[in-house]
């Protein structure tokens, strides 16, 4: 365990070199040269030594409780990636391509900048609302349609003849209704969360247990107090999981969106670092950024499937 | 024994007076272009306060013929009527118990029984509900969830709900079906203390013979495809609490193993 983090630490510290570096011990400043020495020289050193130290990592982790492997295998798998991606480029005598040292430089510049923080709220901004609107129409639409049946052959062909029509193909109309900006961006996740979200709970709805409706049936409990009681309650579970699925959703397509028809966000901010001079390594800093920040909204929307209220859903009965 | 099926006369002693009056009742189910006949000319009437048992083999329609009472499927030929008036539909007066699968997943045990109480006012429900929590012992799981009990302790909540309205009938198909054999017997043990306690009409639905002799006044037989009445079996001499040792228990139940076609002995031919 010990062995990576300080590889880690040495490797990280190397990339941030121009980054004032707080008081340090003599054996970690001396791992920290050798670091930068490694990662400075431009041969097959770096990535060696790197793929050599995953490796160790992979063997070391193997010898773990299952506590620690859970941890330990996917850190040291990484770093064997990141050996032979930086092998890969150093092979291959691209220039133009990053190497996994140069995107964290790359990432360390954008958040020095401060530039990131502004796109990265530019994009949840967009997100948020979209998805709030979505959620707001979509799920009364979605019970509407499950509970009754007319409902459901009236909307049914509509929903499931604009389902399937990708968002991305929605974005000159956005921008012919909202023009470039935000309202564009709230308007095509709106479209792309609203389909799944509605699907998710007409099916909820209809699946509810017959011995559930007969229940409520049988105590005579009826409208307002049925949906909020029963139908509501009973459907939660699976809206909750299609709730999860457009986020997901979501989140790929506004950087579609932005990067086609905004001027602000990460979509823009990958395709402004390509734009100005190749800065792939910028590219790939802010894609990976979109990923954890994906990450981040999955946890958080998780976290939701704990409460006692939904929870029975998702346990085996 | 088949040459009494369709006879409209019950068997042993008059029910104090007629509470579930079933007539001619038939039920047909269309499979595909086949038609099922389910419920073939049946005829019952269950008394006030009386402890009735649906017996049969599984299959046989029991589940059909009480969900009919109930209101819950059309009747397709004939009358079901209760204090004279015909069975429409669902009746709060008159509350399912089903198996442990009936009860709200996203409600607190307390909510669960509150749930039939409506528009009273919140100390009135908690009285009600408290109550029935008490009477099904199941003090103190009051907030639990119902993923967080056992079978047994679920089935107590539908009882508990059903019994918090204060219907005069209580229907119950297979209710303790799902439980280990243990939890089993004590639940039946607490239904008939519990009937002694309310005195509700209850019609009780199982196809096991032992649990129908246990807790039964009468035990209605009925045969499969197409379903009807075999024969009637009165227990009602049979004092609560029952010796299952004692012959007259033990005759009541030979009665119907052989009403039911089957051995008491097993491993013979
Ligand atoms: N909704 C239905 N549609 C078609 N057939 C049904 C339906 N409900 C029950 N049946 C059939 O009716 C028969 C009696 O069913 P049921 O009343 O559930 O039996 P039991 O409760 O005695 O086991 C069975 O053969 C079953 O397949
Ligand atoms: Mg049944």
């Amino acid at each position: 365990m010990g062995c990576f983090v300080t590889a880690f630490l040495a490797v990280a510290q190397a990339a941030g070199q121009s980054a004032p570096a707080a008081a340090v011990d003599a054996p970690a400043e001396a791992a920290l040269q050798t670091a930068a020495e490694i990662a400075a020289g431009r041969g097959y050193g770096a990535a060696a030594a790197l793929l050599a130290v995953g490796v160790v990592c992979m063997l070391l982790a193997r010898r773990m409780p299952l506590r620690y492997e859970a941890w330990g295998m996917p850190i040291s798998l990484t770093i064997v990636i990141l050996a032979l991606w930086d092998a890969a480029v150093v092979l291959s005598h691209s220039t133009i391509f990053p190497r996994p040292l140069e995107v964290w430089n790359a990432a360390v510049e954008l958040a020095r900048s401060g530039r990131v923080f502004g796109d990265i709220a530019a994009s949840l901004f967009r997100v948020t609302w979209g998805y709030l609107l979505a959620a707001g129409l979509a799920i009364p639409t979605g019970l509407f349609m499950g509970w009754y049946t007319r409902g459901f052959l009236a909307l049914n062909p509509i929903v499931q003849g604009l389902r399937p029509i990708s968002p991305i193909a929605w974005i000159p109309i956005a921008i012919l209704w909202f023009g470039i900006g935000d309202g564009a961006g709230v308007f095509l996740i709106l479209i792309s969360s609203f389909f799944p979200i509605c699907v998710g709970t007409t099916a909820a709805v209809r699946n509810i247990s017959l011995v559930h409706q007969r229940s409520a049936m049988n105590f005579g409990v009826t409208g307002i107090p049925l949906f909020r009681k029963v139908i509501l309650p009973a459907a939660l579970p699976q809206i909750l999981t299609s709730m999860r699925l457009s986020l997901g959703v979501a989140w790929l397509v506004i950087v579609a969106a932005e990067m086609v028809g905004m001027e602000s966000g990460l979509g823009y901010l990958i395709n402004d670092a390509r734009n100005m001079g190749s800065r792939y390594d910028l590219v790939v800093a802010t894609m990976i950024v979109i990923g954890l920040i994906g990450i981040v909204l999955d946890f958080l929307i998780r976290r939701l499937e704990r409460f006692d209220e939904v929870r029975w859903g998702y346990v085996k009965q | 024994m088949s040459d009494s099926a369709n006879d409209s006369t019950p068997r042993g002693a008059p029910p104090p007076r007629a509470k579930v009056v079933v007539r001619g009742v038939h039920k047909f189910f269309q499979k595909k272009k086949e038609t099922l006949h389910v419920l073939d000319n049946v005829n019952l009437e269950v008394g006030e306060g009386e402890f009735v048992c649906f017996l049969g083999p599984s299959g046989c329609g029991k589940s059909t013929l009480l969900n009919m009472c109930a209101g819950f499927e059309s009747i397709d030929k004939g009358t079901i009527e209760i204090d004279g008036q015909p069975v429409t539909g669902p009746d709060p007066r008159r509350v399912f118990v089903f198996q442990e699968y009936g009860i709200f997943p996203w409600m607190s045990v307390w909510d669960n029984i509150a749930f039939g109480l409506g528009n009273r006012s919140f100390e009135e429900k908690h009285t009600i509900a408290q109550r029935y929590i008490d009477l099904v012992g199941l003090s103190g799981f009051e907030r639990a969830f119902p993923m967080e009990l056992s079978g047994g302790m679920k089935q107590r909540v539908e009882v508990a709900r059903a019994l918090a309205v204060d219907p005069d009938v209580l229907y119950m198909d297979e209710p303790f079906g799902a439980l280990d054999s243990l939890t089993r017997l004590n639940m039946r043990s607490e239904i008939v203390r519990i009937w002694g306690e309310e005195r509700k009409t209850v019609i009780f639905v199982t196809h096991d013979i032992d649990e129908s002799v246990q807790i039964a006044q009468r035990v209605v037989v009925l045969g499969a495809r197409p379903g009807r009445i075999k024969t009637i079996v009165d227990l009602s001499a049979l004092e609560h609490p029952r010796d299952i040792d004692s012959p007259p228990y033990l005759a009541a139940r030979d009665e119907l193993y052989e009403a039911m076609g089957v051995s008491t002995r097993i491993g013979g031919k």
